[in-house]
């Protein structure tokens, strides 16, 4: 039986660790105090923690100010609507000024299914990606974020991370290895198929992977790119020289996300063809995470069949 | 700083808004109208109220300042420039390429300024951030934010309004510069925003109103003592003030001058010094 746990709570997990370690943080919300599990830091520390209500613009624009006095800042709400509620005030008030705010995003890719189309985010990266100074990271796990945040609230930099809702598989441990920009290989066994993926959707391209190399005799190699932006080039670039086919696997729309990043890179740096397994351009419905998962083609099930067919042709 | 010293140091702000608008070329046009209608609002805060250190324009207990409505920044340049942050001479750089002083502020690029401003509605909202840091670090600096009545139209500014009076946050003095316009015209006649006093009072703040041209008065709200609320100010101000032709004619609100137009302006200017 997998272990599940919550990437919401590895967020307010790490947000305690920094209080502990001194580092002057101020986390403001917006009316998601409890959802996105401040509440771990706040019984402690409630003089950081400050919830604006329902207003996620103004949530930004606080955090701005507060980070413009030298405060390292988290502001947190869903990903639907940090990424295109106050959009603008993360672009022109935290970016330009290159002030110390990280947008914590839940609620990220399918994980708000049951609630609809209103508040999942499957072109959330595609839109924050385009930002100068902005970080954007999409860590995988419980481990993976708790090592993420603590990496981040201790740099002075606007980050972007997408993490979901429920509790997920965990894939890693405490000796998750995270280095801003870098790729982490995680499978290596060949050179049949490659697979470059990026956050929760990890666990269903691992899955993939082991059947993939068990049943079906692949060899391949599986790189996650917990930073999207600024992404490893050197890595995607190696990998693509290396595999007879590429694919990326992702919990977003087809267009802006990690394809549309490696092929940024690719079509500069080593021209080649790349399989997307993403969500299609359409707007998707209401429905569990699995069901949706399933539905729109990023289950291990579909990535099998996806990956079966390239090499059927 | 006596009061007739400040209003000539108004005056003289006045003068640089003129000159630098003139002088960057008609390409350039900046914003008159509304950088006109804050002279005496900055002319108090930057001369009188404000504890800052131009030497030091990052001294962490400083006074804070947000130029919301960011497009008056030659207002705000001025008094800057005026007060030694940086040589008078760059002022003739706005909107340049390689200028440290953008189209509108930007707190990276020019020293003194406390907040990047330009897009309407904004600005309270980074003060109540700056208002809530001095809260927790007990510190005793204050917040000034200078926002245009026609920003008010944004509902951001009610959210920031709405969270500052639940947080009685009384080291953050909002001031109204109430010119009554916006880009296309008389504000009552596009979305009426009045009344202003009801709708701050309603949020926990506490208001008063002053003449916005008026240096005592302008003072006297601005030292209005603070009871567990934040202050607004509302500054009734005339859109163009100073300049005869450009006095609440709204075709002033962005403009390149021409040569006649400045010598006349600056001819006004000069006569209000021998006055």
């Amino acid at each position: 039986m997998t272990e599940l746990k919550s990437t919401r709570l590895a967020f307010g997990e790490a947000l305690l660790e920094l209080a502990e370690n001194g580092i002057d943080i101020a986390v403001v919300a917006a009316d998601t105090s409890k959802s996105m599990e401040v509440e771990v830091l706040r019984k402690k520390y409630p003089g950081r923690c400050f919830d604006c209500g329902i207003a996620e613009q103004d949530m930004i624009m606080v955090s701005a100010g507060l980070a413009a006095t030298g405060k390292t800042v988290f502001a947190t709400s869903y990903s639907a609507f940090t990424s295109m509620r106050s959009l603008e005030q993360l672009r022109t008030f935290v970016c330009y000024p290159e002030l110390n705010v990280k947008v914590i995003a839940g609620l990220g890719g399918f994980s708000a299914g049951i609630e609809g189309v209103t508040h999942m985010a499957l072109e959330d990266i595609g839109i924050v990606r385009c930002i100068s100074n902005l970080t954007v990271l999409c860590p995988a796990d419980y481990y993976a974020v708790k090592k993420i945040i603590n990496y981040i609230g201790n740099k002075d930099m606007p980050c972007y991370v997408r993490i979901g809702r429920d509790s997920s598989p965990v894939i890693f441990d405490e000796n998750y290895k995270f280095e801003l920009g870098k790729a982490n290989m995680l499978i290596d066994t060949g050179n049949d198929l490659g697979i470059i993926t990026s956050g929760l959707i990890l666990y269903e391209a691992l899955l993939a992977s082991k059947e993939l190399m068990a049943n079906y005799g692949l060899g391949l190699k599986l790189i996650e790119m917990p930073t999207i932006k600024p992404i490893d080039e050197n890595a995607i670039v190696e990998i693509a020289g290396s595999v007879k086919k590429l694919v990326t696997v992702e919990e977003h729309s087809i267009i802006g996300g990690l394809y549309s990043s490696v092929c940024d890179v690719l079509c500069r740096r080593c021209p080649r063809e790349v399989f997307p397994i993403a969500v299609p351009d359409k707007f998707t419905e209401s429905g569990t995470p699995s069901e949706l998962i399933k539905k729109y083609g990023l289950s291990s099930e579909n990535i099998i069949n996806y990956v079966r067919n390239l090499f059927d042709k | 700083m006596l009061q007739s010293e400040l209003s000539s140091k108004a005056n003289e702000l006045r003068k640089l808004i003129i000159d630098m608008l003139y002088k960057i070329g008609p390409e350039r046009k900046g914003h008159p109208g509304p950088a006109l209608s804050i002279a005496e609002i900055l002319t108090c805060l930057y001369f009188k109220i404000m504890n800052i250190d131009p030497q030091d324009p990052r001294w962490p207990e400083r006074d804070r300042f947000i130029l919301s409505k960011g497009h008056a920044c030659p207002a705000l340049y001025a008094a800057l420039a005026m007060k030694g942050y940086f040589k008078k001479e760059q002022l003739y750089t706005f909107r340049h390429i390689d200028s440290m002083l953008q189209g509108h502020p930007d707190m990276r690029k020019t020293p003194g300024i406390d907040m990047t401003a330009g897009s309407l509605g904004n600005g309270l909202a980074a003060g109540v951030g700056m208002a809530l840091a001095a809260k927790m670090d007990k510190k005793q600096y204050k917040v000034y934010v200078v926002i245009g009545d026609g920003e008010t139209q944004e509902g951001l500014v009610w959210e920031a309004a709405m969270y500052a009076g639940n947080l009685k946050l009384d080291n953050l003095i909002v001031i109204i510069d109430k010119n009554r316009f916006q880009s296309c015209g008389d504000i009552s006649c596009i979305v009426n925003i009045d009344p202003l006093d009801e709708k701050f009072r309603s949020f926990n703040w506490e208001v008063v109103r002053c003449n916005g041209h008026d240096i005592t008065d302008i003072l006297k709200a601005l030292n209005v003592p603070l009871r567990n609320k934040p202050l607004a100010i509302i500054a009734e101000t005339i859109k163009g003030k100073g300049i005869s032709f450009m006095e609440e004619d709204n075709s002033w609100h962005q403009k390149a001058i021409t040569k006649e137009q400045y010598e006349i302006a600056m001819k006004e200017l000069q006569e209000k010094d021998s006055n």
